[in-house]
């Protein structure tokens, strides 16, 4: 069974693992997108990628860990500072493609990003390739897969015609991260939302702990990163703020 | 052709094939690499014939078609053996005083022979010309010797004895020892240590194991690997039979490139005549060895010259990479174990093991080894093949080798390595050519490609050059890939444009990090090289272009006006007939004038200008 | 270089059940498939595509997938004349870039592409090897080097029909006010 270190922490784990899974069997939790636990692992979004070198001293490498096979001597580091800029920077970058995706406003305001250097895009798609595998591997059907290459590549039909293997069953659109409409947070008019990144400052002012955790959370009535169908109530985060001043 | 069943056959047959070839019996090879084809080399070569027909002597002097010499700018090329005498720019009305020299001895014809551009002198030989005479050519030797379509060719230069001594006795453990030994590094572009490369597949217990020959060669440019295996296909083969008897691999691939239908019709040949002699396939030559090489054309996709892109190729997929590890040596083609190697590194196999690893290792720098293949063009006076020592320096490269700058412009930067590779400016002239120092300026060795550039190459411009190419390129599967290099080549025209602003430099930076750190694959790795190097070594450059809205070297469109020198204008009308947007007015023999408004600065009439009249500012 | 507008005929799919009987029934036949009917075909029709997902068990978006990867492939038909302008390194820093514009502007395509009459398709490959002659371009199978912008209109008008280089000369006289003679 491979022995491998992450964050300097020893664990052993089930030949075929994945680095991805030994660090959340430690508890650590890593950014995915493109990354489901019933879907094979694709290693296209590289928001989780760790840093990892063999125990022979080479420099280490920036490399997906749902795809890096977890083996023995393998040295990892899941937070250092290349790998929180990388996920900061890639953030930016997926934001500025599809901004009115709730998944990546609010990933990108855990990692930091308060700058807007890139035109948006406002593209509904990713190509996580969640609707591929998930039509493929779950559903069983196959009636969508990639075509064209470069900027050209996208999620499509053959011949731009429905396929009769397609079942209607839905489950593309049940997975898509971006599918789901962002929040409107405190800074509704750009196109970077940073809602909850005025939690901080509004949870200290009423409570000593940040509510995020709490479920549900009606310290601004903003439901957390994790929850998605609390609606948002703007007034709230104004007069909060209003407050502060 | 008889079937060889052991080697003691091989060598007789080597032997009567050196017998029934007189090497005094005057050769006329005639170099039809595609350069010298397009330049009318199969008109030269039917000249050649008819001359000889007319005159009987068609018997007494053999003509031969090669594969590339090399010397590409002075093309067609020809050599005379057995003197070695050496003839360029040779055309098709120039084969009967050829053809007459050859027959009577004579005097070589003068006015073909190569000349010193600078003391005039005639030189003649091709040892003796300066493009060659510091070359060490130990993989292109012999393209100007043999004819790629007769194995009997490669055999008479020694061709297959490398195998032969390596079915003989030497065991499979040692021969991946010589390549360790050698310190040969894969030619691809990464420079991967070959014999540790090797020397992986056989710790891995896995079967069958398989070899594959990456002929892709994508980097516009570059031409080695095609004229290598136009003009040398056995070269490789061999190189690849000795592979399967080290690592125990029972099938081999080469994946070409669909835009080299001459190396594949050639390599289609030789693999044909090695099998009917038995040099592929059942118990080679009685040793127990069953091996046999198939042929697979690209599609059109520079990052199938990625191995995980190729196998994906192979295999009947798009070209869209694996995320590595598990390497091809672990899980390659169909899940097996794979070496992948460059066409140049499997052609210098056979150079190893019959002239030794030492004697590989002692040509070189301390961690570059053995020879590399460069196609050195651009605005350079010689253009071509050529083949040096690793440790050359570029400045030997450019001015002893290449000849210098034409039209006495200045060197302003080397390309070296293609879209993944970066610019080396002129202020690194003297800099040694290996994979340490190259990697250390923030460049590649990649598949050796070199592009000269003068003052007239705006480096703003050559980098959204490669970004346009490697956005198009891009297979398209990961995200900093994908997007990073459409909004870095967004990002330069803006500047190209003159509408960038200084933040922009910061944002480069921060893209093309991000884009190497996280790509999946080599493409996108290094695809931010053009625009690391040109920021390194050139940022005054995009500076002018941002805060002057200047292109320094007068390349960038909307950054510059066309207009006629009123003084040097003569009225001739040229311009006027190549004008695209019909923007210059004027009457025949009087003065000519540029509307601005509708002048698109397409540089038409600066090419036909005589009196360089037309300016540009 | 002939088009074909129209969907495979029934002797077009009986000469391609010729190529499916003599290749393999699985994957790694596919590109080398594909490859043989573009070079019959000059493109890849619907109906071939189709056939060819059901002949080698290969799911049909897979075989969509490869066809719209790689630049060899077209889904649709190409023009009676293929332009291919070499983009590689040395042909761009001796001006290619100018030379594809030019053609371009001449044929009146706003990109790379097909005309409307179906006459010439233009397109941009990389590095076609004759890097001491460049620019260089082909047409079929023709190799032009050292082009300019000047020889453009010349080099076209050796491939377009008659009637339409009459008609480009009536047009141009019509534009300018002085008279071009080729």
């Amino acid at each position: 069974m491979p022995k491998l270190k992450i964050n300097g922490i020893e664990v052993e784990v089930d030949h075929g693992s994945s680095v991805l899974d030994a660090a959340r069997f430690l508890g650590i939790p890593i950014p995915t997108l493109c990354h489901d636990d019933g879907l094979t692992p694709y290693g296209a979004c590289r928001l989780c990628v760790v840093e990892a070198a063999n125990s022979n001293g080479a420099r280490p490498k920036l490399l997906s860990a749902c795809t890096l096979p977890a083996e023995d001597g393998l040295v990892v580091q899941t937070h250092s500072a290349r790998v929180e800029r990388a996920r900061k920077l890639l953030l930016e970058l997926y934001v500025a493609t599809a901004p009115q995706s709730k998944t990546l406003q609010d990933l990108a305001s855990r990692y930091g990003v308060r700058q807007e250097r890139l035109a948006p895009k406002f593209e509904s798609c990713i190509q996580c390739g969640l609707c591929v595998r998930m039509c493929q591997e779950q559903m069983m059907a196959g009636a969508i897969g990639f075509a064209f290459r470069g900027a050209k590549r996208k999620v499509a039909r053959a011949f731009d015609l429905t396929s009769p293997l397609c079942r209607q069953c839905g489950a593309c659109m049940y997975i898509c991260p971006v599918c789901e409409l962002r929040c409107h947070g405190a800074n509704a008019e750009s196109t970077l939302c940073n809602g909850c990144l005025n939690f901080a400052t509004v949870c200290f002012q009423s409570y000593d702990q940040a509510m995020c955790f709490f479920d549900p959370c009606h310290a601004c009535e903003i439901g957390g990163p994790v929850r998605s169908d609390v609606a948002v109530k703007l007034s709230a985060v104004k007069s909060a703020n209003e407050q502060e001043r | 052709m008889p079937k060889l069943n052991s080697i003691t056959e091989l060598d007789a047959y080597r032997a009567t094939c050196l017998q029934s070839h007189d090497a005094q019996r005057r050769c006329l090879t005639v170099c039809a690499g595609s350069g010298c084809t397009a330049g009318g080399a199969l008109d030269v070569l039917a000249a050649l014939r008819k001359d000889l027909e007319k005159r009987g002597l068609q018997d007494r002097i053999d003509v031969k078609s090669t594969g590339c010499h090399g010397f590409c700018e002075k093309g067609p090329l020809m050599i005379v053996w057995p003197e070695g005498i050496f003839y360029n720019r040779v055309a098709a009305r120039d084969a009967v005083a050829i053809v007459a020299s050859a027959s009577n001895g004579r005097q070589p014809v003068e006015k073909l022979l190569y000349q010193d551009p600078v003391t005039g002198q005639r030189v003649l030989r091709e040892d003796e010309v300066p493009f060659y005479a510091r070359q060490k050519r130990i993989l292109f030797g012999n393209n100007g010797r043999i004819d790629p379509k007769r194995i009997e060719d490669y055999l008479r230069v020694g061709g297959y004895s490398a195998l032969a001594r390596v079915l003989q006795g030497v065991p499979p453990e040692k021969v991946v020892h010589d390549m360790k030994r050698s310190g040969l590094r894969g030619r691809g572009g990464a420079g991967f240590p070959t014999g540790v490369k090797w020397e992986a597949l056989r710790a891995n217990p896995a079967t069958p194991k398989y070899i594959i020959c990456n002929a892709d060669e994508g980097d516009p440019g570059a031409f080695m690997d095609r004229s290598l295996l136009e003009g040398n296909p056995h070269s490789v083969i061999e190189g690849m039979i000795i592979g399967a008897h080290a690592l125990g691999a029972t099938a081999g691939f080469v994946y070409v490139r669909a835009e080299y239908p001459l190396a594949v019709e050639h390599l289609k040949v030789a693999l044909q005549q090695a099998e009917e002699l038995g040099l592929l396939g059942e118990n080679i030559l009685g040793s127990g060895l069953s091996f046999r090489i198939k042929v697979v054309q690209g599609a059109g996709a520079f990052v199938c010259g990625e191995e995980t892109a190729l196998i994906a190729s192979i295999e009947g997929r798009v070209g869209e990479p694996k995320p590595r590890p598990p390497y091809p040596v672990q899980s390659g083609l169909w899940g097996k174990p794979t070496v992948i190697n460059n066409v140049k590194t499997w052609a210098s196999v056979p150079q190893i093991i019959n002239r030794g690893a030492d004697w590989y290792a002692s040509i070189g720098t301390e961690r570059s080894k053995g020879t590399m293949v460069f196609s050195l063009v651009g605005k350079i006076n010689n253009t071509g093949l050529v083949e040096v020592p690793m440790g050359i320096t570029l400045r030997e490269m450019i001015y002893d080798i290449g000849g210098g700058i034409p039209k006495g412009r200045q060197l302003k930067a080397v390309q070296i390595g293609g879209p993944s590779g970066g610019c080396i400016p002129a202020s690194l002239v003297d800099l040694p050519i290996d994979y340490e120092e190259l990697t250390k300026a923030g460049s590649m060795m990649g598949s050796g490609g070199m592009v000269v550039m003068d003052d007239t190459n705006c480096m703003v411009d050559v980098a959204r050059y490669f970004m346009e190419f490697l956005a198009e390129e891009s297979c398209g599967k990961c995200f900093p890939c994908r997007e990073g290099t459409q909004r870095l080549r967004e990002l330069l025209t803006t500047i190209c444009q003159g509408n960038g602003k200084e933040e922009d430099l910061e944002l480069l930076e921060d893209l093309s990090w991000v884009m190497k750190e996280t790509s999946l694959c080599g493409l996108g790795q290094t695809a931010a090289n053009p625009v690391l190097t040109t920021l390194r070594y050139f940022r005054d450059e995009y500076l002018a272009h941002i805060r002057q809205r200047k292109c320094p070297a007068k390349v960038c469109r909307e950054l510059i006006v066309y207009s006629i020198e009123p003084t040097l204008c003569d009225g001739c009308h040229a311009c006027v007939q190549v004008c695209a947007t019909q923007a210059i007015l004027g009457e025949k023999k009087k003065l000519h004038e540029i509307d601005a408004g509708k002048c698109i600065k397409c540089g038409a009439c600066l090419e036909v200008c005589q009196p360089k009249a037309v300016l540009v500012s | 270089m002939q088009t074909n507008p129209l969907p495979a005929s029934t002797s077009e799919m009986e000469e391609l059940e010729n190529l499916l009987r003599v290749c393999e029934d699985s994957r790694e036949s596919l590109i080398p498939l594909l490859q043989e009917i573009q070079e019959k075909y000059f493109y890849l029709p619907e109906p071939a595509l189709r056939r060819v997902a059901q002949k080698l068990k290969v799911p049909l978006r897979d075989v969509y997938q490869v066809a719209t990867f790689y630049s060899c492939f077209s889904l649709e038909p190409v023009g009676r004349n293929l332009v291919q302008v070499c983009l590689g390194t040395a042909c761009h820093v001796r001006g290619a870039p100018n030379v594809l514009d030019r053609i371009l502007r001449d044929l009146k395509l706003p990109a790379p592409g097909t005309t409307d009459d179906r006459e010439f398709t233009v397109r941009s490959v990389r590095c076609i090897g004759c890097c001491g002659l460049a620019p260089v371009l082909r047409v079929g199978r023709n190799t032009h080097p050292a082009m300019t912008q000047a020889k453009v209109k010349g080099m076209l008008n050796k491939y377009r029909r008659k009637e339409a280089r009459q008609a480009e000369k009536a047009a141009e006289a019509e534009h300018a006010e002085v008279e071009l003679h080729h």
